[in-house]
C-alpha cells in the first residue's frame, strides 16, 4: 500500500477517512459514512439536485463540467432505463487520486453513486475501474457486498421503496476508455472507441438509456457536499471552482503525494511549500499542471491559483490534477517524446489525425532525439500537432497536441540544440552524473 | 419533415429537417469531401475530410454527422477548412504505399481523387512507413493492409448491409487493422461488397486484381445472367484474341434497380464466358455417331431441312420445343412464335421455376397488384412466404435488410426452414414443408387451423398492416397461390410478388413459353388476335409440357425436339437412350449433358454477348446491352430466324422488320381492312420507325408491346437504362379468360440454387466452383 502523504494546508474532505480503516464498512459507517444517502433519499432529488448546483462542484476528470447540472439534464421520464456510471478509468500520466479513493474509502464512491442514482431516478449503477487497477476490484466487490448485506443497496434502501443495484467492472487496459462514451462502449463489451455526439450521455447513454457519468472522485465527493451542505463547501474553494481537489504531486520535488487542497490553491506555494521544494536544490524547468496532456508552464508561469478558470488563463489546463514537476536535468524532447509515445501508444486509432498523427510525431521525435533530426522536424512537429488539434474526433487526440505544441513552443531552444547529429545535452550530463555517482 | 433553411457558403439551401449537413450540401451542388461517409451504412466521423465551420461552434464540425438546423450558417471553402483537408491527406498518405502505378484502383482511386483536388503533393515526413504483407482471405477477397485508410466502409457494409458480419477491426493506434472475424479467412458470403466500397485499392479481386488498367476498358451495363433479381451490373471489357472479354463486373455507378449492390455471381460469375469447354462452332453428329465441327451454313441447313421434313411428313405435333430461363424476352416470344406459325406445334415449355401462370391468374382483373423489387425497400410490412431470399434472391435480401434498417420495415417470415433473414424478422413462423397449402387456405380464413397460437396471432397482426407486401416462393403453387391472393387482395392495398429462379424465367413465362399459354398469358383455346397474328399453321389445341414431351420422345413418338439454352437431360434426370428416336437440336454454349446426344449442336452466345431486355421475377423489364462477344458464336435470335429461313418460312412474317411486312400488298380496303399491316399501323401510331434487320431485338419488342398489353412502359426509361415495372396482365378482356381455368398441373421443378450455383451454367464459373468447393471444404473441416 502506497505510502500516505500530510501537510499542514491541506484540507481534508475526500481524503478525510485515508489510512483509517473505511474500506471495513462498519468502520465507514463510524467515520459518518451513508448519512447523506440516507439523508438524500429522505429528502428526495430536487433537494440532492439543488444541493449540488449549489456546491459549485465541478467534474473532476478533467473537463470541469458543474456536476450538479450535468445531473439536471437527465430526463425525468425515460422509456429506457436510466444509468449511473463511475468513470475510474483514472489513465492520464501524472494522475493518481481515483487510485487512494479505492483503495482506502470504497464506500464512499458507493454512497455517492447512490445519491447519483436517486438524482436522476436511476436503479442501477457501475462502477469502472481501470484495467491496471484490477487488484483493487475485490476491494470494490466486498464493499459491494457488505453494502447489499446491510441493505444499502438492493431492494428498498435503507428502507425506502427504492431499489438501487451496483456493478463493478474493470477495463482491460485502454486510456481511451476513460473518454465517456467509449467507457460505455467498452462496458457493452464493445471495442473501446468513442461514440458520435449528439447525442450526449445525458440523453443517450449506456444500453441507450439516459446516463450520469461522474469522475469517481467527483462521485466520492458528493456525499461529502451533502454532509457538510452545499454552500459550506463552496466556500472551501475558489470563485466557480467549490470546494477541494485531490492534488497528485509528482516529479522532482521533495515531498511528492496525494494532496487534498483546497480549489485555487498556488501552484508555486504547492510546489515549494507542500511538495518541499525541487529535489536536490535543483532547478525549476518545467511544471505540467494537470496531467500530461496539458501545455506544460515555464517557472515564470507557476504563481497562479490551481482552479480550472486561473490555470486556462495561463494557456494550460487544470485537467486531472496531476502536477509534474520536472527540473533542469530533463531533456525536452525526450519528455515530449515520452508523451507522446504514450498518447500513440493509447490512440484508439478511429480517425485519422490522432492514429497518424501520433505515430508520426513520435517516430520524428524518436528519431530527432536520437540525434537524426533534420532542421525541418521542429516545424513539422509543430504542423503536426496543430493539425490533429481540434480535428480529432475526441479529446485524446487534443490531449496529445496540446502539450507537444507547449513542448516545441516553450523550449524552441532545446529542439534546436539536438539539431546537426549532436548527442542530446541533457542526456550526456545524466550519462556524466551517474558515472560520478 | 419540415424543410429548413441554412447558409452555405453565402448561399441559402434548403433540406428537410434531420437531412445530415454533407447530403444538403451536396444535394445543392457544394462538394463534401468523405472517405468514411457513406450514404445508407452507419455514420463515422473518422475522415474528418467533411469538416466544415459552423458559426457560433468553436471547433471544426464534421458535416456527416451534423443535422441541418434553421438558420445555420455554414463555410465549407474558407483556408482553415482547405488546410484541414489538407493536412488529413497528409497524414492518410504518410503510411500510404503510393504504389498507384500497380494498384488495381489507380485511376478509379477517391484518394487520389482527393489528393488530386485537396492538393496534398508535398510531404515533411522522412521515416519509414508501416507495412504488413498482402493477406487472401478468401478465393476472392484478398487485402493490402498498407493501402488501407480505416474508413471502416467494408466492415459496415459486411455488417449492416449484408448482415454477415465477416469483418472487424483489430489492434489499435496506428497498429489498428481491418481484419476477418474469421481469424485467418472471411466466413462470409463472397458477395465483394468490401471490395467494390473500398475507397483506395486495399481490397481487390481474385478475378480483377493486377489484370489490367481501368482506362484500359469499355464500360457496358447490362443485366446479370443469374438469378431472377436481374441486377444491373456494368461490365469491365477489354479486348481479347478472339472477341471483348470481362474482367469486371460491379455497378458502381448505382444506377439501376440494385443501387451498387451485386452478389457473388452478378460480380464474379461471368467467367464461364470464357470456359475452356466453350463451344464456338456448330457441331454435326456424323456416320460413326460422333459429333464432329461443321460450318454455319452446313449446320443450319441440314438442321433447318429436317425439321422441314419432319413438320410436312410426321406433323407439327411431332416437334417439340425447349426454351430458356436466361434467353431475351424477344427471343422468348420469337422462339414461341417460330414453334406455332413455323413449326405449327403447341408442344412448347421451358423448365419452370415457379408457377406464374397461377399467379397470373389469381391477379387477373386487378390493376398494379403485383409489386416491384425496388418495394421491397419501402414496403412498410412484408409477409414472405417460402423461399430463401439470402441464398436465392440475394436482392431482395439486401433490400429486404435495408428495409428494416432504414425504415424499421415489419417483415413477417413464414418458411420451413430457419432462412437467414429472420434475423431481420418482427416475427418468424415455422410450418412444415408439406403444409404451404393448408397456411395460405388458414390465412384466408378458408381453413380451420392445424396452426397453433402463433400463427393465429400472426393473421391478426396481418390484418392490421396496410400497404401489405407479400412475397412467396416456388413452394406455393396453383391453389395455394390463388388461396394468398384471395386473402392479400381481402386487406387494403396488397401487393404481391412471386419468385423464380432465373434471369428471365419470368419473361419466358410472360412471352408465352408453355403449350397451353400464349404470351401475356392468352389462353392457346381462346387465341384472341393470336390465331390471325400466328398464321395458319398455328395449332388451336394445347400441346404437350415438358415432362410430356420427353415422355413421349422415350416412346419414340417425338421426331424432333428443339433445346434453346436449357439442359432438361439433367434436370430432369432423362436417360440418355429414350432421345435416341428424336431429331435434337440443342444451342448452348457448352457441350451439356442434352448437348452430348444432340444431332446438330449450334454454339450461342450468352445473355453478357446480346441485346434486349429481361423481366425479373417481379415484373421488371429491363434493357439488356451487348457487352462481350466471341468469335464463332450466335445469338439465339439469330439462329432461331436463320432456322426458320432454312425451313423456307416468311421471315418477314416472323419479325417485323422493314416495311409492309404483314401487308396485303395494298389491297387494305374495306371488308379486307382487317387484314392490313396490323404492325405497321402500330408502329405508326407509336411513332416508332420500323427495323432494318431481321435480327434487330427491338423490332420483336415492338410486336411484344403491340401484342401484349400489360407490357405498357416508356422506351424511354427503358433505352435510357432504367427499369420499367410491368404487370402480368392487365384488365384487357382477352386477359381476364385466364381467371376461367380450371385446374392444370404446375410444371414446377425450383432449381434450389444456392450462392454459389446457378444451374448448368454456374458449373462452368471455375470463381463460382471455386469459392462453392472452398466453403464445403470448410464446413468439412469444421465437422471434423
Amino acid at each position: 500500500m502506497p505510502t500516505l502523504v500530510s501537510h499542514p494546508e491541506e484540507v481534508k474532505i475526500v481524503s478525510s477517512r485515508f489510512g483509517k480503516g473505511a474500506t471495513d464498512i462498519e468502520r465507514y459507517i463510524e467515520l459518518d459514512g451513508y448519512q447523506a444517502a440516507r439523508t438524500a433519499v429522505e429528502k428526495g432529488a430536487d433537494w440532492v439536485i439543488a444541493e449540488m448546483k449549489t456546491s459549485g462542484l465541478r467534474g473532476r476528470g478533467g473537463a470541469g463540467f458543474p456536476t450538479g447540472m450535468k445531473w439536471s439534464f437527465v430526463p425525468k421520464q425515460s422509456e429506457k432505463p436510466k444509468y449511473v456510471l463511475v468513470n475510474g478509468d483514472e489513465s492520464e500520466p501524472g494522475t493518481c487520486k481515483d487510485h487512494l479513493i479505492f483503495l482506502h474509502d470504497p464506500h464512499t464512491v458507493i454512497e455517492g453513486t447512490i445519491i447519483a442514482g436517486l438524482a436522476i431516478g436511476a436503479k442501477m449503477g457501475f462502477i469502472y475501474l481501470r484495467g491496471e487497477y484490477r487488484y483493487l476490484l475485490e476491494i470494490m466487490e466486498k464493499a459491494i457486498a457488505d453494502a447489499y448485506a446491510k441493505g444499502f443497496l438492493g431492494k428498498g434502501i435503507f428502507g425506502s421503496q427504492i431499489d438501487f443495484d451496483i456493478i463493478s467492472h474493470t477495463g482491460a487496459g485502454a486510456y481511451e476508455v476513460g473518454e465517456e462514451s467509449a467507457l460505455m462502449e467498452s462496458l457493452e463489451g464493445k471495442r473501446g472507441i468513442p461514440r458520435i455526439k449528439p447525442p450526449f450521455p445525458a440523453v443517450v447513454g449506456l444500453y441507450g438509456g439516459p446516463t450520469v457519468i461522474n469522475n469517481a472522485e467527483t462521485i466520492a465527493t458528493v456525499p461529502h457536499v451533502l454532509r457538510m451542505g452545499g454552500e459550506a463547501y463552496a466556500k472551501i474553494g475558489s470563485e466557480r471552482n467549490g470546494g477541494t481537489r485531490l492534488f497528485c504531486l509528482s516529479g522532482h520535488v521533495e515531498r511528492p503525494g496525494v494532496y487534498e487542497l483546497p480549489m485555487g490553491y498556488n501552484l508555486k506555494k504547492m510546489i515549494y511549500e507542500i511538495g518541499g521544494g525541487i529535489r536536490g536544490g535543483r532547478q525549476l524547468k518545467a511544471v505540467v499542471p494537470g496531467g500530461s496532456s496539458t501545455p506544460v508552464l515555464l517557472p515564470n508561469e507557476i504563481d497562479i491559483g490551481m482552479d480550472f478558470d486561473q490555470v486556462g488563463k495561463a494557456g494550460s489546463m487544470l485537467g486531472s490534477g496531476g502536477v509534474v514537476v520536472l527540473d533542469e536535468t530533463v531533456c525536452m524532447v525526450e519528455f515530449a517524446l515520452r508523451t507522446i509515445k504514450f498518447y500513440q501508444h493509447e490512440s484508439c486509432g478511429w480517425c485519422i489525425p490522432c492514429r497518424e498523427g501520433t505515430d508520426w510525431l513520435k517516430k520524428t521525435l524518436t528519431r530527432f532525439h536520437a540525434g537524426a533530426g533534420v532542421a525541418k522536424d521542429i516545424d513539422n512537429i509543430r504542423y503536426l500537432a496543430e493539425n490533429m488539434l481540434g480535428r480529432t474526433f475526441c479529446p485524446l487526440g487534443d490531449a496529445a497536441a496540446m502539450p507537444t505544441i507547449a513542448f516545441v513552443k516553450k523550449f524552441r531552444q532545446e529542439f534546436e540544440d539536438h539539431l546537426n547529429g549532436k548527442p542530446c545535452a541533457y542526456a550526456k550530463q545524466k550519462m556524466q552524473e551517474s558515472v560520478l555517482v | 419533415m419540415a424543410d429548413v433553411t441554412l447558409t452555405v457558403d453565402g448561399k441559402k439551401i434548403t433540406a428537410p429537417a434531420g437531412t445530415l449537413l454533407i447530403d444538403a450540401c451536396r444535394k445543392a451542388g457544394i462538394e463534401i469531401p468523405a472517405f468514411c461517409y457513406y450514404p445508407g451504412l452507419s455514420l463515422q466521423a473518422a475522415c474528418r475530410m467533411c469538416v466544415v465551420r459552423i458559426e457560433k461552434i468553436p471547433k471544426l464540425q464534421t458535416a456527416c454527422t451534423t443535422p441541418v438546423a434553421e438558420g445555420m450558417i455554414v463555410a465549407t471553402d474558407t483556408d482553415e477548412i482547405k488546410q484541414s483537408r489538407k493536412a488529413m491527406l497528409q497524414l492518410v498518405l504518410a503510411n500510404h504505399p503510393l504504389d498507384c502505378p500497380v494498384c488495381d484502383a489507380g485511376g478509379e482511386c477517391e484518394l487520389q481523387d482527393m489528393t488530386f483536388k485537396y492538393g496534398a503533393a508535398d510531404s515533411n515526413f522522412v521515416d519509414v512507413k508501416n507495412h504488413r504483407e498482402e493477406q487472401q482471405w478468401s478465393p476472392v477477397v484478398y487485402f493490402d493492409r498498407p493501402r488501407c485508410i480505416l474508413c471502416y466502409r467494408c466492415v459496415r457494409v459486411c455488417g449492416e448491409g449484408m448482415d454477415v458480419w465477416a469483418l472487424g477491426v483489430q489492434n489499435r493506434g496506428v497498429s489498428s487493422v481491418i481484419a476477418p472475424n474469421g481469424g485467418d479467412h472471411l466466413d462470409c458470403e463472397e458477395c465483394g461488397m468490401c471490395i467494390d466500397i473500398c475507397p483506395v485499392g486495399a481490397l481487390t479481386s481474385d478475378t480483377y486484381r493486377y489484370k489490367t488498367r481501368p482506362w484500359e476498358m469499355t464500360h457496358v451495363s447490362t443485366i446479370c445472367t443469374h438469378c431472377g433479381d436481374g441486377c444491373k451490373t456494368t461490365l469491365g471489357l477489354r479486348s481479347s484474341s478472339d472477341g471483348m472479354e470481362i474482367i469486371r463486373g460491379d455497378n458502381r455507378d448505382k444506377s439501376g434497380i440494385n443501387g451498387d449492390f451485386l452478389c457473388v455471381k452478378g460480380r464474379y460469375a461471368f467467367d464461364f464466358a470464357n470456359h475452356k469447354d466453350r463451344l464456338t462452332q456448330p457441331l454435326l453428329r456424323n456416320a460413326e455417331g460422333k459429333l464432329v465441327p461443321a460450318s454455319w451454313e452446313e449446320a443450319l441447313t441440314f438442321a433447318g431441312q429436317r425439321l422441314h421434313e419432319i413438320r410436312d411428313t410426321r406433323g407439327g405435333e411431332q416437334i417439340g420445343v425447349i426454351g430458356s430461363n436466361r434467353a431475351t424476352n424477344e427471343e422468348s416470344y420469337l422462339l414461341q412464335k417460330f414453334a406455332r406459325s413455323v413449326l405449327g406445334t403447341n408442344n412448347i415449355d421451358h423448365h419452370r421455376t415457379a408457377d406464374y401462370v397461377s399467379f397470373a391468374k389469381a391477379l387477373a382483373g386487378q390493376e398494379q397488384r403485383a409489386a416491384s423489387l425496388r418495394e421491397a425497400e419501402t414496403a412498410p410490412a412484408i409477409l414472405l412466404i417460402g423461399g430463401d431470399p439470402t441464398e436465392q434472391h440475394p436482392m431482395l435480401a439486401w433490400n429486404l435488410r435495408t428495409n428494416v434498417r432504414h425504415n424499421r420495415a415489419r417483415i413477417y417470415v413464414v418458411n420451413h426452414q430457419e432462412i437467414k433473414l429472420r434475423r431481420q424478422a418482427t416475427s418468424f413462423l415455422k410450418i412444415s414443408a408439406e403444409n404451404y397449402s393448408a397456411f395460405t387456405r388458414f390465412l384466408a380464413g378458408e381453413e380451420n387451423s392445424i396452426f397453433g397460437a402463433e400463427a393465429t396471432a400472426l393473421r391478426e397482426t396481418l390484418a392490421t398492416e396496410p400497404n401489405l407486401l407479400v412475397i412467396f416462393g416456388s413452394e406455393l403453387r396453383g391453389a395455394a397461390i390463388e388461396a394468398l391472393v384471395r386473402y392479400g387482395l381481402s386487406l387494403p392495398d396488397t401487393k404481391f410478388a412471386c419468385l423464380g429462379d432465373y434471369v428471365n424465367s419470368r419473361g419466358a413465362a410472360d412471352m408465352g413459353l408453355y403449350p397451353d399459354m400464349l404470351p401475356g398469358y392468352v389462353p392457346v383455346q381462346q387465341p384472341g388476335a393470336f390465331a390471325t397474328e400466328y398464321g395458319e399453321r398455328f395449332p388451336a389445341a394445347p400441346g404437350l409440357d415438358l415432362p410430356s414431351m420427353l415422355d413421349v420422345a422415350a416412346r419414340g413418338n417425338l421426331a424432333a425436339l428443339y433445346v434453346v439454352g436449357s439442359n432438361p437431360v439433367h434436370r430432369y434426370g432423362v436417360a440418355a437412350a429414350s432421345l435416341k428416336n428424336t431429331f435434337l437440336i440443342v444451342q448452348d454454349m457448352f457441350l451439356t449433358e442434352t448437348a452430348l446426344l444432340a444431332d446438330v449442336v449450334l454454339p450461342i452466345a450468352n445473355l453478357y454477348e446480346k441485346a434486349g431486355t429481361v423481366t425479373n421475377t417481379y415484373g421488371d423489364l429491363q434493357l439488356v446491352r451487348k457487352a462481350a462477344d466471341r468469335a464463332g458464336v450466335r445469338t439465339d435470335l439469330e439462329l432461331i430466324v436463320r432456322l426458320a429461313d432454312t425451313m423456307g418460312a416468311d421471315v418477314h412474317a416472323l419479325v417485323p422488320f422493314g416495311q409492309g411486312t404483314r401487308a396485303d400488298m395494298g389491297q387494305s380496303r374495306g371488308a379486307q381492312s382487317g387484314e392490313a399491316d396490323r404492325h405497321a399501323v402500330w408502329l405508326a401510331a407509336q411513332n416508332l420507325e420500323p427495323k432494318l434487320s431481321p435480327f434487330d431485338p427491338s423490332a420483336l419488342l415492338d410486336e411484344i408491346q403491340r401484342l401484349i398489353p400489360s407490357y405498357s412502359f416508356s422506351r424511354l426509361e427503358l433505352f435510357a437504362g432504367n427499369d420499367q415495372h410491368v404487370q402480368a396482365t392487365s384488365k384487357n378482356n382477352a386477359l381476364v379468360q385466364i381467371s376461367n381455368l380450371s385446374q392444370r398441373p404446375d410444371g414446377v421443378l425450383p432449381s434450389m440454387d444456392t450462392l454459389f450455383t446457378s444451374g448448368t451454367m454456374g458449373r462452368y464459373s471455375s470463381k463460382l466452383t471455386e469459392v462453392h468447393d472452398s466453403r464445403n471444404k470448410e464446413i468439412l473441416v469444421a465437422a471434423n
